[in-house]
């Protein structure tokens, strides 16, 4: 079954080899990546964890964001609809012969379309420092709300390199710097935050075409400014990616610090 | 210059060479120059075996080796002044019970933490000179280290676990994975490439530990306790799996143990007792009942 014989000729004359010692340790990044990602997918259960945290993070701030961009669209969508009624209007009084029910139906539209920018002409102003104000809340809410999405990566990350401190030590064994390490925990955090991102994307731009879709019909799809929407989702990306590197650095920094020995002295 | 009694006449001859027969009285001469060459390799032998003699290759060294561990406002001296010569290609046990240090010797011996004072020096460096790069090429590349809990990484497989020390010698791909399955396929686990470690058994997984301590052919394989979570028969197994990569490849083997069966097959045995060496053993000083224990082994 095992052959010593040629093991040990494998293995080599450990005597006989090069005593120089030399500082050349390298990890290259391909193989970086596929151990981190190897260890994101067989801890699915850990990385849900972490990622949950930054889902409900990225899905509250695309939230607010689409839901500006959707109502901002629907605004528009609205006005224009008033603006084609009010030129129809328009063209039914200054018309050539009206049927009379037509009449009716100009004359009671007419007053609505001709009332409607009167009334609304002060509203901006008091809406404008209402809305400033409740944008201002939002904001303080969006952060909030990052900043314990970003605790709550941090505790789940401190426990995930508190369960490997045994696998850290070892490695340190085998011979990984503590840049090693601390390059394995932010590839996994980054890959776990981009995913996680994507869902929280998925989940806020989702619950807000619904709402809008409901409430106005998804026509209004058509008037939505995609191209700003599509920036906030990657400024989304970016943020929750971000969060999640930043907030697995102190973690990580810690556990490539430990002394060798005592990482695989530690039990769990 | 050699010195020659003939058995007959008494005639003492003096000689650089070999003498056949007297040149006195033609005696035959070859009985006593050939048990003169026997009592000489002899005292060869003792004097190779006497340490105050000989000097040997030492691979480690280590020189008033003190650790204290602060545990709050409480120091707790782990070893108290530790003085330990290896010799290159030796097969050294590390004994004592639990608490007496060995583990710490073990762990400062092999670079993975640093004295409090004095110094261990391996192939004449001292580890506590070495840059952080330094000390982790020499952990890659010369010491292999197996622990009594296998210590293999969970979610790599036993090929992975293998190839591991090599990306960090940055050998290429193609290479790494060759090299990985022979030592696998060597350590009879070559069946077994792709499984993870919880799909093996103790006696297996501390084979892959093996292999991968030889993955960068150290110069000295540490084991702390190899065969502590093993039964009779698997321990067998690596210890002499270890025993014989010792004798044929020459790689130096320090172990801690308990374990009688690796007492036996140690050269030298050190005895650890509250932080310092109580005594030294020879292999061929002392006694064990090696075949009383061989009859347990096979009838577990």
């Amino acid at each position: 079954m095992m052959d010593v014989k040629k093991l040990a000729q494998v293995a080599g004359g450990g005597g006989a080899k090069s005593l120089q010692i030399q500082a050349q340790i390298s990890l290259p990044w391909s193989d970086a990546f596929r151990i981190s990602l190897k260890s994101v997918v067989l801890r699915l259960g850990r990385a849900a964890i972490t990622a949950t945290g930054i889902i409900l993070g990225v899905a509250f701030l695309t939230y607010v964001w689409s839901d500006r961009i959707f109502s901002e669209g629907v605004t528009k969508a609205r006005i224009q609809q008033e603006q084609t009624l009010a030129a129809a209007a328009e063209a039914v009084r200054g018309g050539g012969k009206p049927a009379a029910g037509g009449e009716t139906a100009s004359g009671t539209a007419t007053p609505a379309g001709a009332e409607r920018p009167a009334g609304e002409a002060p509203a901006p102003t008091t809406a404008g420092s209402e809305d400033q104000e409740r944008s201002a809340r939002t904001t303080w809410l969006v952060i909030m709300s990052l900043l314990v999405c970003g605790i709550g990566i941090t505790n789940s990350m401190l426990m995930s390199v508190t369960e490997r401190f045994q696998e850290i030590g070892t490695m340190k064994c085998l011979g990984a710097l503590d840049s090693f390490i601390v390059r394995l925990f932010l590839i996994e955090s980054v890959v776990v935050g981009a995913l996680g991102s994507v869902a929280g994307i998925l989940l806020g731009f989702l619950f807000v075409l619904l709402y809008y879709g409901v409430k106005a019909g998804f026509s209004v799809t058509a008037k939505i400014d995609w191209a700003e929407l599509s920036g906030y989702v990657l400024l989304a990306l970016a943020i929750g990616t971000a969060l999640s590197l930043a907030s697995a650095i102190p973690p990580a920094i810690r556990a490539a610090q430990m002394p060798a020995a005592a990482a695989l002295r530690t039990e769990i | 210059m050699a010195k020659y009694t003939c058995p007959q006449c008494g005639e003492q001859i003096e000689t650089a060479g070999i003498v056949t027969v007297c040149p006195q009285c033609h005696a035959d001469m070859s009985a006593v120059v050939e048990a003169a060459g026997h009592a000489l390799r002899q005292r060869a032998a003792e004097l190779i075996r006497d340490d105050s003699v000989t000097t040997h290759e030492y691979i480690v060294r280590t020189r008033g080796l003190t650790k204290i561990y602060k545990m709050g406002d409480v120091e707790v001296p782990a070893l108290r002044g530790v003085d330990l010569d290896i010799r290159r290609g030796e097969y050294l046990s590390i004994m004592g019970p639990s608490g007496s240090g060995k583990s710490t010797l073990f762990n400062l011996v092999g670079g993975l933490d640093k004295p409090t004072s004095g110094s261990c020096y391996i192939n004449e460096t001292d580890m506590a000179q070495l840059s952080a790069h330094e000390l982790a090429w020499q952990r890659c590349h010369t010491i292999g280290y197996i622990f009594q809990t296998f210590n293999l990484i969970p979610v790599m497989t036993a090929l992975e676990n293998v190839t591991l020390p090599m990306i960090f010698a940055g050998m290429s791909s193609d290479e790494m994975l060759e090299r990985g399955r022979m030592l696998l396929e060597l350590v009879g686990l070559g069946g077994r490439l792709h499984h993870k470690p919880h799909e093996l058994s103790g006696g297996q997984q501390q084979r892959v530990a093996v292999a991968r301590a030889l993955a960068n052919s150290p110069a000295i394989i540490l084991a702390d306790e190899p065969t502590g979570n093993l039964d009779l028969h698997t321990g067998k197994e690596i210890i002499e799996l270890l025993k014989e990569l010792n004798v044929e490849s020459g790689v130096t083997v320090i172990s801690a143990t308990h374990d009688l069966k690796m007492i036996d097959v140690s050269d030298r045995i050190v005895h650890i007792r509250d932080g310092r060496i109580e005594r030294i053993d020879r292999r061929e000083d002392i006694e064990l009942e090696v075949g009383t224990m061989g009859g347990e082994e096979t009838a577990v």
